[in-house]
C-alpha cells in the first residue's frame, strides 16, 4: 500500500471533506481520512479545525488508529486546550489496558500533551505505571517523570515522583535504569544544587552492573551520568575505569566516546607512577583512531574531541600522526580538523612527513584548506627549529606559483618565522618584495609592510616600498594603517636622512585625517617620542619583541578542563561550554575535572607549551604581536605618580619614564586643541601628582588597551598596631606599621613618652630576619621626647641585612635603645612591603615560568567578603606592586594572571579568580620558595579587604 | 536531548516532521527573510503554527538551500543546534537547544537510517512519503522525549507493523516487552528453522596512500565480519579468528593450532569494536568473542589492522610534462597475491587536467575511456590473476590557459576486488551450543567468505 496519496489532495473544500470521512462509520474509511490530515499537519497546514472529529476516533481498538489520532493531539492539543480535555478518559483508560504496549502508549502520549489541566490528570496513571509489573511500561513511566517536570516541576516534587524515578535505578530491568538514569539527570541540571543525583559507591555499582546489559544509547545515558561522578580515592577511580574500558570496544562512536570522557575524567585522580595509569594510556589511543573510520559527520565530532584530549593529554595521540592526514575525498570540515590536530601532533620526529603532506595540501582547491595547510607550515617551522630551514624553502616554492592567496598566507607566517629565528632567514625578503602588488589583503599587506619596516636598513628602496602603500593610505583597513605608521617610524629610526618627509607624511596622515583613535593616539605617542627624545623612541619602537608562542589556538585551561568533563557532547563540538549556546538553566553548570592524588599538572608534556599552561594573552599571537609588541609597554605599565619607581632594567622602564614625561607636555602643551583634547583635556590638571578618579575616564582609553590594567591606588600600609606598650617599655611606647613608599621600605613608628622623665639618645638595631631587612640609617630622633610626648619617625629600611629565617617568616625582631634601658620586642610586617616595583614579569616568560614551576608548589586560597570587580582589584593590586600580566573573563569569571618580585630575588607568580557578582576571590599562588606563599596570601587579603 | 526531527526532500520540503521538545520552536524569524533563494514551490503555507515550523525553516535556508559547500554537519542557527545527515537526496536532521550528546544523534540518525531500509528499503522521498505513517510510528517508538530507546530492527519488526497487532496473546505481548526491554534486545525467543545454517563474510577494506616513489606514506585495512545467521532457539556462538594476542597466548598454552600458525600468521588487530550482542566486558578479559547472535544478518564487528598489510596492487604512476599544452601519463600496475587467485572489477581512475582538450590512450588489458566529464581517464580490468603486470599509456592534449593556478595533480586511484583478506585475517572456529534444542555444532552449516576490497586506494603523481 502507498501512502503517498495522501500528500497530493489539496483540493479546496478538503476541510470539509475530510470531516465527513472522519465521522463516517467505516474503519478503513476513518483510519485513510486520519492519515490524510496527519499527511496536512506535516507539510505544514493547519488541520486543527477538524480537532473534535480527530479525537472522536480515539476510541478504537486498531492500535494503528490510535496512534496516528495521538500524533494528532501532542500537535494541536496546545492550541485547542478545552478540546483536548475531551482525550483524557480515553488515556486514563488506555492506562490501565491488559495490553503492556497500549498502556506504554497511553502514558507516553499524554506526557507529550502539554496542557494543564491534562497533567492533573496525568498523575496517577503515571504512578501506577512506574510501579506497573512491566518493564516496557516502566521504562517509559521513567521518562514521562523527566517530561511532566519538564511541565511543571513542582508537581513532580509534591507528587514524590522523583523518590519513586530513584527507586527505579535499582530494578531489575537494565532499560528501566538506563532511563531512569537519563529521567535524573536531566532534572538535576535544571536543580544545580540539588542532590538529586546522590550518586555513591552503591549506587554507582548499580549503574556499572546495568551498563554491561543495557542497550547502546542506555549505555551512553549511563556513561554520561557516570562521568559526573567523583570518586572518593584513587582506588575507586582506578576500579570504576576498569569497568568502563570494556566499552572502548562498543560498536557505537558515542558509547566510546562517553567512555572516553569518564577514563579522561578520572584518570586525572591516578598516580602517575601507577602502572594501570600507563596501561590506561595505552588503551585510549586505538579507540580513538578507529572513530576516524567511521562516517564523516562521526569523524567531525571525533575530531572535534580527539582535539581537545590531545592538547591535555598529548601523549596519547603523540605516535598517531598518520592517521590524521587528509584524505582526497574527506568532506572539508574533516579536513581542516584533521589538519589541525596534525600541526598539534607535529614534533621533531614526524616533521619530515607532516612537511611533505602539508606541501601536498597547498596545491589542492579548496581555498580555505590552502591557507590553513600554508598556515601549518609556518607553525611548523615555529615549533620545530630544526624544520626551520626546510619550511622555508618550502614557503618559497609555495610563493613561486604566484597563486594569490597562497602569496598572501605564505607573507603572513614568514613574519612570524622572521619573529622567532631573527637574523637568519632574511635573504628571502628581496623573494617577498616581488610579491608586494599582488597583496589585496589586509593580514598579508600588514605583514609585508612589517617586514619591511624591520628590515629597512637591509632594504635599498625600503622608502619606496613604503610610499608606494602611503598613497592610499585612508582606504586601507586600521591594520595596515598602525603598520605603515609603525613601519615608517622604524625606516625614519634607521635612516634618519632620507625619510624625514615621509614621515612627516605618515605622522600628519595619522593624526590630523584620521578619524580612528587608536591610530591617532599611536601617532602622537610617536611623534611626541620623536620630537622630545629621539634615543628614547629608539628603545621604544626598536625594541626586542616579545617571543611568539609556538603553539596557538590553544584552549584556555580552565575552559579546556570544562570541556574535557563534557567529551562527546555539543559543547566539544563547538569548544564552547554550554552556557555559551544553552539557553535558561539547564547544563550551565561548570564542570570541572577532579583534582588528582598527585598533582593537578596534567602531564609531564614532552612537548612545552601543550599542557595546560595559562595562556596568558592569545593577543600574544603573531598576528597582532607587532601592534601589541610596540605598544605592550605601555599598555601594561601606566605611570605610577605615587611610588615612582627607581629605574631598574632597561626598556620597559624607560618606556615609562618616557610616557610619564611625554605626557605632560603632550597634556599642557601644544597638543591641548586638537581632537585628542577631549580626551586628555579633562585629566590634564588632575593628573600629577595623583590620578583622581574622574580623571582616569579619559585615560582608560589609552592605556586600558591590552591589560584592563588601570590607574594604581597606591601602596597599601596596614593600620598601625601597639608594638611595645608602656608598661614594658618603661613608659615608652611604641606603636607602627610598614610601609613601602617610592620604592623604599618604611617603618612608620609614632613614640610616645609615657613615663616622667625625657627620654633621649634613641637607636634601633633589627635581629637577623628572614629577607635580610635592616635600617638604612640611624633611628631620627632628634629631639628629647618629654613626657606625654608623642613622635612620629619614619625609618628607611633596606633589605641588605643579615638572614635567617624566620617562623612566621615575616617575624622581625626589634631592638630600641634610649637613656633608660634596651626594649625588645617582636612585629609582623606586611610582605607587601618587599613586592619590588620590577615584579611585573614579561607574559612569555610568565608562561614559561608557570609550567616550570612544579604543581606542589602551587598553593590556593579563598579571599572572602572582598567586593570589588576585578579591575579595580587589580588596580589595587599593582597599587602594592601586584602586576597584572593578562586577564582573561571565562563565563563571568575573570582570571587575573599576576606576578610580583620579593626584593630577594623570589617570583611568586599567582592566578586570581573573581566571579562577577560573588565577594569570593580564590587566590593560586606558585612560586619555587612555597613558604612564602602564607604570607603572599596575607598580604592579598590584606591588600583587597584594605 | 534531541528536540525535533525533520526528514526533507532535495528541494527542502519537510516530508516528514516530528517534535519531541517545545524549546525548539522558536527559531529567529530571519529565516523569513532569506527567502529570495527559495523557490516559490517551496515556501509553502507557512501558516499557522509558524512558530514550530520556524526550526524546519530555519535548516531548510541556512542549509539545503545555502550556496556553499557545507562546512560543518553540526549548524548552529540562533542558539539551536541542528545535526544533518544526507541519505541520496534525502536529508535527514535533528534539532536541539541542549548541549545534548553529538556523536549519540548522528549514531542516532544513521539508526533511524538502518532502520527505515530495513523496513522499505532505499531511503528516498517516494519510499518515505508512501511510509510516512510508518515513520511515524517509528519515531515514536524509537524517540521517548528525545531519548533513543531500542532500535533493534528484529524487536522492532515484532510489534511495529503495518498491519497493526492484532490477537495478540497475553504471553506474546509480555513476551515483545521483555524483548525490548530485555537484556537481549535483538533476538526473539522461539526461533525456529528446519536447517541451522550461518553464512560468515570477512569483508574488508584497503586503504593506501603511496607516494609518486612508491613510498607508502599510509596504509590500513579496516574490515567488518558480517554474519547472516538462521539458528534455531537462543544459541550461544563464540567466534575465534588469528589474533595475535590469542595465539600467542594459546601456543604457550599448548593449543596445536594456535601452535602451528604462531607467529607468522597471525595478525596484529590495531583495534576492533563490536555488535551490542557481544558481551565486551568478557572480550576485554579473555579476548573471547562470545554473543547470542541477531536473527538474520547483521555486523558482528569491525577491526582495523596496519602492520603487514597484503598490498594488493602497486600502481607506478609516471607523469611527464611536453610544453605547455601536452602531458605524457604512463601507468603501470602490479598484482602482487598468489597466482591462482583472480582480482575482479579492477578499476584505476588517472585524473586529466580540467583545461584537457583530447586524450589518446593505448593499454595492454582491458578497455580504457577518457571521461571529460569526470575529469579522468578511467581504465576498467575484467579480470587479472596474482603477479602479473599491465600497463597504460595516454597522451593528453592541453588548451592553453592564462590561470595562473597549478592543476593540483589529485591521486591516481583504484578500486578492485580480491577474494582473500589484505589483513591476513582468517576465521578459526565459530562454534555454535544450544543446550535447551536438540542440535550440536555439527548440525550447524557454516560459510565462510573472503572479500578484500579497495577502500581509498591512491597513488600520488
Amino acid at each position: 500500500m502507498t501512502d503517498s496519496k495522501y500528500f497530493t489532495t489539496t483540493k479546496k473544500g478538503e476541510i470539509f471533506e475530510l470531516k465527513a470521512e472522519l465521522n463516517s462509520d467505516k474503519k478503513e474509511k476513518k483510519k485513510e481520512a486520519v492519515k490524510k490530515v496527519i499527511a496536512s499537519m506535516t507539510v505544514g497546514k493547519d488541520v486543527s479545525a477538524l480537532f473534535p472529529d480527530v479525537v472522536n476516533c480515539m476510541q478504537t481498538d486498531n492500535l494503528e488508529l490510535k496512534k496516528l489520532v495521538y500524533l494528532y493531539l501532542m500537535n494541536y492539543a496546545k492550541s485547542q486546550p478545552d478540546m483536548a480535555i475531551m482525550a483524557v478518559n480515553t488515556f486514563v483508560k488506555d492506562c490501565e489496558d491488559p495490553n503492556p504496549l497500549i498502556r506504554a502508549l497511553a502514558v507516553r502520549t499524554m506526557g507529550c500533551i502539554r496542557v494543564d489541566k491534562i497533567t492533573e490528570y496525568l498523575c496517577e496513571p503515571l504512578r501506577k505505571c512506574l510501579k506497573d509489573e512491566d518493564p516496557y511500561v516502566r521504562k517509559t513511566a521513567a521518562v514521562c517523570v523527566a517530561k511532566l517536570h519538564d511541565i511543571n516541576a513542582q508537581l513532580v516534587e509534591d507528587q514524590g515522583f522523583l523518590d519513586t524515578l530513584k527507586d527505579l535505578i535499582s530494578d531489575s530491568n537494565p532499560m528501566v535504569v538506563a532511563n531512569a538514569v537519563a529521567a535524573l539527570s536531566e532534572i538535576a541540571e535544571s536543580h544545580p544544587n540539588s542532590n538529586l543525583l546522590d550518586l555513591n559507591p552503591q549506587t554507582i555499582n548499580k549503574l556499572l552492573t546495568a551498563l554491561n546489559e543495557c542497550t547502546e544509547w542506555g549505555q551512553i545515558f549511563i556513561l554520561d551520568c557516570l562521568a559526573n561522578y567523583t570518586p572518593r580515592d584513587d582506588r575507586e577511580s582506578q576500579s570504576i575505569c576498569e569497568r568502563v574500558t570494556p566499552r572502548l570496544s562498543h560498536a557505537n562512536s558515542a558509547v566510546v566516546l562517553s567512555a572516553v570522557k569518564v577514563l579522561m575524567k578520572f584518570m586525572e585522580m591516578l598516580p602517575k607512577d601507577l602502572d594501570y595509569y600507563g596501561t590506561l594510556l595505552k588503551k585510549l589511543a586505538p579507540p580513538l583512531v578507529t572513530l576516524l573510520s567511521a562516517e564523516p559527520e562521526l569523524q567531525y565530532v571525533a575530531l572535534r574531541n580527539i582535539n581537545l584530549i590531545v592538547q591535555r593529554r598529548p601523549e596519547i595521540l603523540k605516535h598517531e600522526m598518520k592517521v590524521f592526514f587528509v584524505k582526497y575525498n574527506d568532506p572539508i570540515y574533516v579536513k581542516l580538523e584533521k589538519l589541525d590536530i596534525m600541526i598539534r601532533l607535529a614534533s621533531q620526529a614526524n616533521i619530515a612527513q607532516v612537511l611533505a603532506e602539508l606541501k601536498e595540501y597547498a596545491t589542492e582547491v579548496d581555498v580555505d584548506f590552502v591557507r590553513k595547510a600554508v598556515r601549518a607550515i609556518g607553525r611548523c617551522a615555529i615549533k620545530v627549529e630544526q624544520s626551520a630551514e626546510r619550511c622555508v624553502s618550502t614557503l618559497l616554492d609555495l610563493i613561486q606559483t604566484k597563486v594569490n592567496y597562497v602569496v598572501q598566507e605564505a607573507i603572513v607566517v614568514i613574519k612570524d618565522i622572521f619573529r622567532k629565528y631573527p637574523n637568519k632567514y632574511e635573504s628571502v625578503i628581496a623573494t617577498l618584495c616581488e610579491n608586494l602588488d599582488s597583496l589585496d589583503e589586509p593580514e598579508a599587506r600588514a605583514a609585508m609592510i612589517w617586514i619591511v619596516g624591520e628590515y629597512a636598513e637591509r632594504i635599498d628602496n625600503a622608502d619606496e616600498l613604503l610610499e608606494s602603500f602611503l598613497e592610499g593610505f585612508h582606504d586601507e583597513s586600521t591594520q595596515v594603517q598602525l603598520q605603515l605608521l609603525t613601519g615608517i617610524v622604524k625606516l625614519f629610526l634607521k635612516k634618519p636622512t632620507e625619510t624625514q618627509e615621509l614621515v612627516q607624511q605618515v605622522l600628519s596622515l595619522a593624526t590630523q585625517d584620521s578619524d580612528n583613535p587608536d591610530l591617532r593616539d599611536r601617532g602622537y605617542i610617536y611623534w611626541r617620542l620623536l620630537s622630545t627624545d629621539p634615543v628614547a623612541a629608539k628603545e621604544v619602537v626598536l625594541a626586542e619583541k616579545p617571543l611568539i608562542s609556538e603553539e596557538t589556538d590553544l584552549i584556555e585551561p580552565t575552559l579546556l578542563e570544562e570541556l574535557i568533563c563534557h567529551i562527546g557532547t555539543l559543547a566539544s563540538v563547538y569548544h564552547k561550554p554550554p552556557s555559551a549556546f544553552v539557553e535558561g538553566s539547564r547544563g550551565v553548570q561548570h564542570k570541572r575535572l577532579p583534582g588528582s592524588a598527585g598533582s593537578g599538572e596534567s602531564v609531564e608534556s614532552p612537548e612545552p607549551a601543550s599542557a595546560a599552561v595559562p595562556e596568558a594573552s592569545p593577543s600574544i599571537i603573531p598576528s597582532q604581536g607587532d601592534l601589541l609588541g610596540d605598544l605592550l609597554n605601555l599598555d601594561l605599565t601606566p605611570p605610577t605618580s605615587t611610588a615612582a619607581p627607581p629605574p631598574t632594567s632597561g626598556l620597559q622602564m624607560g618606556a615609562m619614564d618616557l610616557l610619564g614625561g611625554g605626557l605632560d607636555s603632550l597634556l599642557g602643551g601644544d597638543l591641548g586643541g586638537n581632537p585628542m583634547g577631549a580626551g586628555f583635556g579633562a585629566p590634564a590638571s588632575a593628573m600629577p601628582p595623583s590620578f583622581s578618579a574622574p580623571a582616569s575616564g579619559g585615560l582608560d582609553d589609552l592605556f586600558d588597551l591590552g591589560g584592563g590594567v588601570g590607574m594604581p591606588t597606591g601602596a597599601y600600609t596596614p593600620p598601625k598596631t601597639m608594638w611595645l606598650p608602656a608598661m614594658k617599655g618603661k613608659g615608652l611606647e611604641i606603636s607602627g606599621t610598614f610601609a613601602r613608599r617610592s620604592g623604599v621600605i618604611q617603618m612608620e613608628m609614632t613614640l610616645t613618652n609615657k613615663a616622667m622623665s625625657v627620654m633621649t639618645d634613641f637607636a634601633i638595631q633589627f635581629n637577623r630576619n628572614s629577607f635580610g631587612l635592616a635600617p638604612a640609617g640611624p633611628l631620627q630622633v632628634l629631639t628629647p621626647l618629654s613626657p606625654n610626648q608623642s613622635i612620629e619617625v619614619s625609618l628607611p629600611l633596606n633589605t641588605l641585612g643579615p638572614i635567617m629565617k624566620m617562623d612566621p617568616l615575616n617575624n622581625l625582631q626589634v631592638a630600641v635603645k634610649n637613656n633608660i634601658d634596651v626594649f625588645y620586642f617582636s612585629c609582623q610586617y606586611p610582605m607587601s612591603v618587599l613586592f619590588s616595583e620590577d615584579g611585573k614579569m614579561e607574559s612569555k616568560v610568565f608562561l614559561v615560568t608557570w609550567k616550570d614551576i612544579p604543581n606542589d608548589n602551587e598553593t590556593q586560597c579563598q579571599i572572602k567578603d572582598c567586593h570589588l570587580n576585578s579591575d579595580a582589584a587589580s588596580n589595587k593590586l599593582q597599587g602594592s606592586n601586584v602586576f597584572t600580566i593578562a586577564k582573561r573573563t571565562v563565563e563571568g569569571q575573570d582570571m587575573l594572571y599576576q606576578s610580583l618580585k620579593l626584593t630577594n630575588g623570589i617570583w611568586v607568580l599567582a592566578e586570581l579568580k573573581v566571579q562577577t557578582g560573588s565577594p569570593v576571590f580564590t587566590v593560586s599562588l606558585k612560586c619555587r620558595a612555597p613558604e612564602v606563599s602564607q604570607a603572599v596570601f596575607q598580604s592579598y587579603e590584606a591588600i583587597l579587604r584594605n | 536531548m534531541i528536540g525535533g526531527l525533520f526528514i526533507y526532500n532535495h528541494k527542502g520540503e519537510v516530508l516528514i516532521s516530528r517534535v519531541y521538545r517545545d524549546d525548539i520552536g522558536y527559531v529567529a524569524q530571519r529565516s523569513f527573510m532569506v527567502t529570495s533563494c527559495i523557490k516559490p514551490a517551496t515556501l509553502f503555507n507557512v501558516n499557522l503554527f509558524v512558530c514550530r515550523r520556524n526550526a524546519v525553516d530555519a535548516f531548510r535556508v541556512n542549509v539545503i538551500h545555502a550556496r556553499q559547500q557545507v562546512r560543518s554537519p553540526v549548524t548552529n542557527i540562533a542558539r539551536t543546534s541542528f545535526f544533518h545527515v544526507k541519505r541520496s537526496n534525502i536529508w535527514l536532521a535533528a534539532v536541539t537547544k541542549q548541549n545534548v550528546n553529538a556523536a549519540m544523534v548522528f549514531e542516532f540518525l544513521y539508526k533511524m537510517c538502518d532502520v527505515m531500509t530495513a523496513y522499505f528499503g532505499k531511503i528516498s522521498e517516494e519510499n518515505i512519503k508512501n511510509n510516512f505513517v510508518l515513520i511515524y510510528e517509528l519515531l515514536d517508538e524509537i524517540l521517548d522525549f528525545g531519548y533513543p530507546q531500542n532500535s533493534e530492527t528484529g524487536a522492532l519488526k515484532t510489534f511495529i507493523t503495518q498491519q497493526g497487532i492484532k490477537g495478540q496473546t497475553k504471553e506474546e505481548q509480555s513476551q515483545i516487552t521483555s524483548q525490548v526491554t530485555g537484556q537481549i534486545g535483538w533476538r526473539r525467543e522461539g526461533i525456529k528453522y528446519r536447517r541451522n545454517e550461518l553464512f560468515l563474510d570477512v569483508l574488508e577494506s584497503v586503504n593506501l596512500l603511496m607516494s609518486p616513489q612508491g613510498q607508502v606514506l599510509s596504509a590500513h585495512v579496516s574490515g567488518r565480519v558480517v554474519m547472516k545467521s538462521y539458528l534455531s532457539g537462543m544459541p550461544e556462538c563464540k567466534f575465534g579468528m588469528n589474533d595475535k594476542i590469542v595465539i600467542d597466548k594459546q601456543g604457550k598454552g599448548g593449543d596445536l593450532y594456535a601452535f602451528c600458525c604462531s607467529g607468522k600468521q597471525s595478525i596484529a588487530i590495531d583495534d576492533c569494536t563490536f555488535h551490542q550482542c557481544v558481551r565486551l566486558s568478557k572480550f576485554d578479559s579473555e579476548r573471547s568473542i562470545s554473543f547470542i547472535p541477531p536473527d538474520g544478518e547483521y555486523e558482528l564487528m569491525r577491526y582495523r589492522t596496519t602492520k603487514d598489510i597484503i598490498l594488493p596492487f602497486r600502481v607506478i604512476p609516471l607523469v611527464r610534462e611536453v610544453g605547455r599544452t601536452k602531458l605524457e601519463v604512463k601507468v603501470v600496475i602490479k598484482s602482487n597475491f598468489k597466482p591462482s587467485l583472480l582480482a575482479q572489477k579492477i578499476e584505476v581512475r588517472i585524473p586529466t587536467p580540467l583545461n584537457t582538450s583530447g586524450v589518446q590512450v593505448i593499454c595492454m588489458k582491458g578497455k580504457a575511456k577518457y571521461k571529460a566529464s569526470e575529469n579522468a581517464i578511467v581504465w576498467k580490468i575484467k579480470r587479472m590473476a596474482g603477479m602479473k603486470e599491465s600497463q597504460i599509456s595516454a597522451e593528453i592534449e592541453l588548451l592553453p590557459t592564462n590561470d595562473k593556478k597549478k592543476w593540483a595533480r589529485p591521486p591516481i586511484s583504484m578500486n578492485f576486488e580480491v577474494p582473500f583478506a589484505p589483513s591476513g585475517l582468517k576465521v578459526r572456529y565459530l562454534k555454535v551450543f544450544e543446550s535447551k534444542l536438540n542440535y550440536s555444532d555439527h548440525d550447524v552449516i557454516k560459510w565462510v567468505r573472503y572479500i578484500g576490497r579497495s577502500g581509498i586506494y591512491e597513488t600520488r603523481c
